[in-house]
């Protein structure tokens, strides 16, 4: 890669650059309708999920909780991948299938549009509104809505009046969540968006960093348009939980949460989430499963079941970069995980344990990083260290550094949740038995905090070993990771080699979560 | 033995200025004896415990535990919780819920300087356990157990240490109210039984009245009467007591003149009464004068030859089952009074309200938030002033 200019000139020119052109107003407009058409679907889907979940007499709704966070585990990357065998207007395996059975001339849907990648961003947004709004469902007196109907209210009354209202303060905090993270996204405007010259803010980012020679100015100013725009969306953020701290019927106390009772509607609910599940959830696993068991790509029928093999693996198993890459992804899912909740548990206690003065100080800057997008980072380490005198730029240090960086605000709100709920008169009563400051710290605090800092360690594993936005600037050559690899042969046309990759990725996130849970879990606590 | 002298402790408000939680208290606790800090919250009881403890670091003045100087504002000493001689039971319990119930009350034994084998360990886990009769119940996860033995279990924990002093954070007021009853039975007995100098802090005057050696109720960061219990609900000293203390008739008067050693006239509402005095009030100036409902006597007809009498209505007739609850109008004033439940009352009658002097308090008159013929409620107000209590 070049190395940035040397000698400092201040300049609008960049900005002339950037934004003057006539790209300037699509690709304002292009982010804003994929970033809040996705927010929008997918809060949709979260909401209704969730209150089916939680709220209704919906059969078989228990078994759904975990199912419908199984996505998680898909990374970005595989997601748009999956979508794409699934909706390609070429090949795509439904548009195939649509067409042979009703005899359409041309395909239904067309991915590569800005209406394909809201959907396939949104399907994998689902599960975080999902698990948000089961949060707010959960944390709702149902003494409330009792009390409207012991008011005379029937139920779409209350549920209008009273259910909706009291949820209206953690719905926009959840769509401005959505929005900021699509705004940053970077997987599907780049498998997606690219291709279909659909461009947004992360996209021509990446292309100013990646034509020849790269514009460095253009991509600054462009990051900056970028930056403004989810730091709004993180000020609003921030706004509107503190005005929902007015309506935070959250006391502490486990409550029953009232169901409705939908009568025959419920194997409406039903049919909703089986849908779901097996279009969201078990259809992008198939046909990333099929895809990889075969030499090239091909609609299933009998003439492709004869050619399933299991070549791909045979041919990874013996390709170089994809173990580099393997080996790169581990170990720096497990050092950002530990250095992170190292980190925040140590911030999270001087914050809110220590009292010491301007410690509000330290917290805010643990949360700062939530409003800097995963691309603007990488671009910004890439400034910051290739000029730097420790020659770490190019190696996985940089990616370290960078996905500690990003993963700080996480890390963080486990972590403080985790100080938080320990009654300080649990340390106190240490303190009168005669422990000292450290024996406390060591057989009480830390023992307490343990399933909160795994959860966390959890989470951010996950999302750094499927991390792909910041990567796709920082990781080269010898510190490719595993996304980065999937993306740059999907690129080359290996698509069945790629499909086979994920596969083995999803495979070993699972297993290691798995060991990592029950690990801890035999030295947790049940409390 | 506890000696505090002069301790002050302030806490930053909202408003930038320091506010008093404890204002210059002084008081001494001695060895075996059974010592409770009674106040409405926010009164600085608390504060003042966990500065005893070592939890909070006082403004200045000087705390004696057990012979050591533990706090003195004047040499700067301030020796840390866990190297104070003490045993502590929490409001919440703080029962730590990784741990079994064994492992809790082992805890204070196998932290700080003495270490002690694991047989030694065994031994006074288990006489702890068995003199809170938890004996059984060991290898139980504490979080287990049910509030009362959770409360017991942190008794256990605080005594294990067999620390000089035992201080106690109003650890009865999460129990419901048949359990409350049986547990200050077994505190005490047990408080006994060791000879343990106990702190405790409550804001329930049923358990100060009835546990304590002596009594101190504090207000607003000060102690305000200090005595045995007795003492403290027959001859309160001031208004706030006589209010705070058991259930208290108040009529509002002025001093009117002495009536030798520790009697004198004030004139009320309904009328000239005689009473007694604790100590010298100025003629003229404004007072109330406090009766007890028990005290109060009722008479269907006028009696004669008997002083301090009042005709009146009354107003409210209770079943309490051991005795009646009346109120009974004097003109603007409403005087409560427990009545024998062989008494025919009805809502309405005519009755004379007789208030002997004997038990007839005159106080001067303070400003209280709460005044009137009615008790307040003191069980649980909070201050958001000051620390929760």
């Amino acid at each position: 890669m070049e190395v940035a200019p040397r000698e400092f000139v201040t300049t609008l020119k960049n900005y002339q650059n950037a934004y003057a052109s006539q790209y300037t107003y699509s690709t304002f407009k292009n982010s804003v309708i994929f970033a809040s058409g996705s927010a929008g679907l997918s809060f949709l889907f979260g909401t209704v999920l969730a209150w089916l979940v939680e709220r209704t007499n919906t059969p078989l709704r228990v078994v759904f909780i975990p199912i419908a966070v199984v996505p998680l585990i898909l990374p970005g990357v595989l997601e748009s991948i999956a979508w794409i065998f699934l909706l390609s207007p070429k090949f795509g395996y439904i548009n195939v299938a649509l067409m042979s059975l009703s005899g359409l001339e041309s395909a239904p849907f067309n991915v590569f549009s800005l209406p394909g990648m809201i959907w396939v961003h949104s399907v994998g947004q689902v599960p975080l509104a999902f698990l948000m709004m089961v949060a707010a469902f959960k944390s709702m007196d149902p003494a409330l809505e009792e009390s409207a109907m012991m008011s005379g209210a029937n139920t779409p009354q209350t549920l209008r009046r009273i259910t909706l209202r009291l949820l209206m303060p953690t719905s926009a905090s959840v769509l401005l969540i959505l929005f900021v993270r699509t705004l940053e996204s970077f997987e599907t405007p780049a498998l997606i968006g690219i291709p279909a010259r659909i461009y947004v803010y992360t996209s021509e980012i990446y292309l100013a960093f990646n034509e020849y020679p790269p514009d460095y100015g253009r991509g600054a100013a462009l990051a900056v348009g970028l930056l403004i725009l989810s730091a709004a969306g993180v000020w609003l953020y921030t706004r509107s939980t503190r005005e929902g701290k007015r309506f935070q019927t959250v006391t502490g106390k486990a409550f029953r949460p009232r169901q409705f009772d939908l009568g025959p509607w419920r194997w409406v609910g039903f049919g909703f989430l089986m849908v779901y599940f097996l279009v969201v959830v078990l259809l992008p696993f198939l046909v990333m499963l099929w895809a990889s068991f075969l030499p090239f790509f091909a609609t299933p029928n009998l003439d492709a079941l004869q050619k399933l093999s299991f070549e791909n693996y045979q041919y990874l198993f013996g390709f170089r970069p994809f173990w580099d890459a393997m080996k790169n992804s581990i170990i720096l899912a497990f050092m950002s995980a530990s250095a992170a909740m190292v980190l925040t548990s140590l911030i999270a206690w001087i914050v809110y344990k220590s009292r010491l003065p301007g410690s509000w100080m330290l917290d805010f800057l643990a949360f700062v990083p939530i409003t800097v997008p995963g691309i603007v980072l990488g671009m910004a380490l890439i400034l910051l260290y290739v000029a730097f005198p420790i020659p770490i730029y190019g190696t996985i240090w940089v990616l370290l550094i960078a996905y500690v960086t990003r993963y700080i605000p996480y890390g963080m709100r486990t972590a403080s949740g985790a100080i938080l709920q320990i009654h300080s008169e649990l340390e106190e009563a240490a303190a009168a038995s005669g422990a000292s400051w450290w024996e406390t710290f060591k057989r009480v605090t830390l023992p307490l905090l343990r399933p909160g800092i795994v959860a966390g360690w959890i989470y951010i594993f996950i999302v750094s070993f499927r991390e792909f936005s910041t990567s796709v600037l920082l990781a080269t050559g010898e510190s490719r990771v595993l996304s980065i690899l999937l993306f740059t042969m999907f690129e080359q046309g290996q698509v069945t080699v790629v499909a086979a990759i994920g596969i083995l990725m999803i495979l070993t996130l699972l297993t290691i979560v798995a060991v990592f849970y029950k690990l801890s879990g035999r030295v947790g606590i049940q409390t | 033995m506890i000696e505090v002298k002069a301790l002050v402790k302030t806490f930053a408000d909202r408003s930038s200025d320091r506010v008093r939680a404890v204002d210059h208290v002084s008081f001494k606790a001695e060895d075996g004896r059974f010592y409770t800090l009674l106040g409405p919250s926010g009164c600085g009881k608390t504060t003042t415990l966990r500065c005893i403890a070592g939890l909070e670091k006082p403004d200045s003045g000087e705390i004696e535990v057990a012979g050591i100087k533990v706090y003195s504002s004047s040499n700067g000493a301030f020796v840390p919780a866990y190297r104070r001689p003490i045993g502590m039971v929490f409001q919440s319990y703080a029962i730590w819920p990784h741990m079994t119930v064994f492992e809790n009350v082992a805890f204070p034994l196998r932290v700080g300087k003495q270490r002690l084998s694991g047989v030694e360990v065994r031994k006074k886990v288990g006489n702890a356990l068995e003199q809170v009769e938890l004996g059984q119940l060991e290898e139980r996860m504490a979080t287990q157990l049910s509030g009362g033995q959770q409360q017991r279990l942190a008794l256990a924990r605080a005594l294990v240490r067999e620390p000089q002093v035992l201080l106690l954070d109003e650890p009865l007021s999460n129990l419901d109210a048949k359990l409350r009853e049986r547990m200050r039975v077994e505190l005490r007995e047990l408080q006994r039984r060791l000879r343990i100098t106990t702190l405790y802090v409550t804001h329930d005057q049923i358990e100060a009245l009835s546990m304590s050696n002596v009594i101190a109720v504090m207000s607003a960061g000060v102690i305000v009467q200090e005595g045995p219990p007795r003492e403290i609900y027959m001859h309160p000293k001031t208004q706030f007591v006589a209010q705070f203390i058991g259930s208290t008739n108040q009529l509002a008067g002025r001093m009117r003149g002495l009536q030798g050693e520790g009697a004198c006239q004030v004139e009320t509402d309904v009328g000239k009464l005689s009473c007694g005095m604790a100590k010298d009030i100025p003629v003229g100036s404004e007072v109330v004068v406090v009766v007890r409902p028990e005290n109060v006597i009722l008479h269907t007809g006028k009696p004669s030859g008997v002083e301090n009498v009042v005709e009146g209505k009354v107003a409210t007739v209770m079943f309490l089952g051991e005795y009646l609850d009346c109120t009974i109008e004097l003109g603007r004033n409403v005087v409560r009074t427990h009545q024998p439940h062989s008494l025919q009352l009805r809502r309405g009658d005519a009755v004379w309200v007789e208030l002997p002097s004997s038990g007839c308090l005159a106080l001067s008159a303070e400003e209280l938030p709460i005044a009137g013929g009615i008790q307040p409620d003191t069980s649980d107000t909070k201050n958001p002033r000051l620390q929760p209590d």
